[in-house]
């Protein structure tokens, strides 16, 4: 069971695991990450941009990629877009497979790869001194890249 | 009719988010291009889009060579500067 999507409205991640659980029947284990606008100082909103004609493609390339390098009966890659506030989900990924390594080690690439490669643009909107707010474009990190060279070996 | 996108932090540097030329003198490559966004769109827009992470895509392709883009009627251009990752 394939499912991937991007959304642009507010999801909650219990609504899609448990289907998703129950469409992998025989399963040996489920692994899930959910990924979180994380509540920092000053952050009052998060927002994500995508560029339609390639962002849901590399999505689906990137399920692929996992489905040829993992031994997996189902794959869940659910990513939101727009402006979401502290504490809204941004990301869930699950993976069904016979062995739990499979599930464990499928998501993991997954998430390196759609924190560093997939075609997503983020910036945050931080609150100012003088009390109004700004909007901050983020650079990719290091550890994205160092995180995504792991599976390049 | 060519359309351009900009993305991430080059729809502040372009001041929006898409441009649409009509092109009179037929295909338009790199040079005609960038000359486009710094005396249509923003002076200093060719600049940011020069920087060599940004990566150029053609009707929903990245370009392995953007210096080769020839764009014609009815193209989509994107400009992608460096993802900042989901």
């Amino acid at each position: 069971m394939r499912d991937i999507r991007l959304l642009t409205q507010m999801f909650i991640p219990g609504t899609l695991i448990g289907p998703f659980t129950q469409a992998n029947p025989g399963l040996g284990g489920v692994c899930t990450f959910v990924g979180e606008v994380r509540q920092d100082q000053g952050v009052e909103a998060l927002e994500l941009t995508h560029y339609e004609p390639l962002t849901l493609p590399g999505m689906h390339s990137l399920a692929d990629r996992a489905f040829a390098r993992f031994s997996l009966m189902g794959l869940l890659m659910v990513h939101r877009v727009g402006v979401m506030r502290p504490g809204e989900p941004i990301v869930c990924v699950s993976a069904a497979a016979l062995h739990r390594r499979d599930a464990i080690d499928a998501v993991d690439f997954c998430m390196d790869h759609l924190k560093s490669a997939a075609w997503f643009w983020k910036r945050e909107k931080r609150a100012t001194q003088n009390g109004e707010s700004q909007w901050h474009w983020i650079e990719p990190r290091e550890q994205d890249h160092s995180d995504l060279a792991r599976w390049h070996s | 009719m060519i359309r351009i996108v900009y993305l991430g932090r080059l729809a502040d540097a372009a001041g929006k988010s898409e441009s649409q030329f009509v092109s009179s003198s037929g295909d338009l490559d790199w040079p005609d291009i960038l000359a486009l966004l710094d005396d249509h769109v923003r002076e200093g827009l060719a600049d940011a889009v020069r920087d060599e992470r940004v990566k150029v895509a053609l009707n929903g392709e990245v370009l392995a060579d953007r210096e080769g883009l020839i764009a014609r009627h009815g193209d989509e251009i994107a400009f992608l500067p460096p993802v900042s990752g989901g």
